[in-house]
């Protein structure tokens, strides 16, 4: 695809290329030199790491993992795996009532689908968290799921627009009434197209678990500076970059899957239909 | 009601605070977007895994972790930075920018082969062919996308609110901790703030894209 854009490099810019890429590579190479001699310089490489072997304050190397990985990161998954079945289900509700042939219907679940659309979903935590006064896991659990049953339901627009009319036509013509026809022939298909849109935006609610850590949920990042107050300000250093690999893994691998259920839908699809999936798909995919 | 009447130009200035800070992260996003769109495309291998390294991490890193590093952990390794609103607007920048540079990339994807192929046949070289001939054409394409990137942006200046910036979201709840009896007006007529920026830059993409769509 982007090679279009250039001529296969002769000698000259072969040179030219390798010039560039090493003084790039260079460039990178300081900037991280500088960086770990900038820690280096403050003392961030002292002891204050041993806290993952040999943590003081009677701890055990264990707790601290433990606390990381069990409480941190179980309770970013909890909101995570409670959220997204939820948000999927009312989703796939939301794209069928905003098909429906009664135009108060349509019409007010678009506005309902705008409004969450429009509202960052920390306020929308926010807002759950004071008004019906639930613990903050419900808070966020709610938050990412009026936010994210809108979403899903905007991309699942988006793979029924891109199916062929005829399949519809077609239910409608055998006989299926309207809502078979939706149920049985256009979702399933719908489902199928979007699936990488889908899983990216799953990435994405994920990633907004984190917001937590702003209304008192107490997921990876919180867990992280509560343990880094226990054990003193110099760990919080240390606990971030864990923490921080945590983060960034496990969202990479999820990314990694979307990626190959691209690829291997991408194969089965046929030429004409591929370019609309994947226009919609990036037109949905930037959303935070 | 009261409390959000007593209480207007408080929201206002908070108001003022998301909207600069999506107009600058905007501007500076766009900037280093279309940068690191031109790097992974040039015909410099490293460079052009430079941008995706990028673009992988910073899409899949929340961004509340990008503010984590920068309010807590940055002036301890690196340098102090002095102003919270700086820190936000560079981890929005730095968040916000690689999905301009997705945008941008599939921008320049859908132009058509034969323009590139016409630009080279005449003799121009990568950086002619890119920026004369290809991204002017991309731009028609990438609006309605990149609009939707400055949305979520515009939503996202929402987590500077949890690090010290005295934003819309911070207002809210420093107004709804103040005023317990008026909660969901205050936050009603916050949510309305955001609202205002959101639902009317959703619809003129909306239109952008049917436009465009028409038009090829």
């Amino acid at each position: 695809m982007t090679s279009v854009l250039y001529d296969s490099p002769g000698p000259r810019a072969i040179r030219r290329s390798r010039i560039v890429g090493v003084v790039g590579t260079l460039a990178i190479i300081a900037l991280l030199g500088w960086a770990l001699w900038s820690m280096y310089s403050r003392g961030l490489f002292d002891d204050r790491w041993e806290i993952f072997v040999d943590p003081p304050k009677g701890q055990e190397a264990a707790d601290v993992w433990s606390a990381l990985l069990i409480r941190g990161l179980g309770a970013t998954l909890l909101a995570g795996v409670i959220a997204a079945p939820i948000a999927l289900l009312l989703g796939t509700l939301g794209v069928s009532l905003r098909r429906s042939t009664l135009r108060p219907v349509r019409w007010a679940t678009t506005v309902v689908i705008e409004l969450f659309r429009g509202l960052p979903v920390v306020l929308m935590m926010f807002f759950i968290l004071l008004v019906f006064g639930v613990s903050p896991l419900w808070a966020v659990v709610a938050g990412l799921v009026l936010y994210n049953t809108a979403i899903f339901a905007e991309i699942l627009r988006a793979g029924l627009a891109a199916l062929p009319r005829g399949q519809r036509e077609a239910a409608l013509a055998v006989g299926m009434t309207p809502l078979q026809s939706f149920l049985s022939v256009e979702l399933p298909q719908a489902v199928r197209l979007m699936v990488p849109s889908l899983v990216s935006q799953l990435v994405v609610l994920l990633k907004d678990s984190s917001l937590g850590f702003i209304v008192g949920y107490a997921e990876l990042l919180r867990t992280i500076r509560l343990n880094s107050s226990f054990f003193g300000p110099d760990t919080l250093v240390p606990y971030f970059f864990v923490g921080a690999a945590i983060y960034i893994g496990l969202n990479l691998a999820l990314s990694r899957l979307a990626v190959w259920l691209e690829r291997r839908g991408g194969s089965r699809r046929t030429a004409k239909e591929t370019p609309v999936a994947t226009s919609s798909a990036t037109a949905a995919g930037p959303d935070n | 009601m009261d409390a959000l009447i007593d209480n207007a130009g408080l929201i206002l200035r908070g108001f003022g605070t998301t909207l600069l800070l999506t107009v600058v992260s905007a501007v500076l996003s766009l900037l280093l977007g279309t940068v690191l769109a031109t790097l992974r495309v040039s015909p410099v291998a490293p460079l052009r895994a430079v941008g995706t390294v990028y673009v992988e991490v910073f899409r899949n890193t929340p961004l509340t972790l990008l503010f984590f590093f920068f309010v807590f952990v940055f002036s301890t390794a690196f340098f102090p930075i002095g102003s919270f609103v700086v820190m936000a607007v560079v981890a929005l920048t730095l968040y916000t920018s690689a999905f301009v540079c997705e945008a941008v990339r599939s921008g320049i994807n859908s132009v058509g082969t034969g323009q590139a192929e016409a630009a080279r046949a005449v003799g121009m070289t990568f950086t002619q062919t890119l920026g004369l001939i290809v991204l002017p054409q991309a731009l028609r394409t990438v609006v309605p996308p990149l609009i939707n990137v400055f949305i979520a942006l515009a939503k996202n200046t929402s987590v500077a609110g949890g690090f010290a910036v005295t934003e819309l979201y911070a207002v809210s709840a420093q107004l709804a901790n103040a005023n317990p009896a008026d909660v969901i007006t205050v936050l009603l007529g916050v949510a309305l703030c955001y609202l205002v920026i959101t639902i009317p830059a959703g619809q003129l993409a909306g239109h952008l894209e049917r436009k465009v769509a028409f038009a090829r």
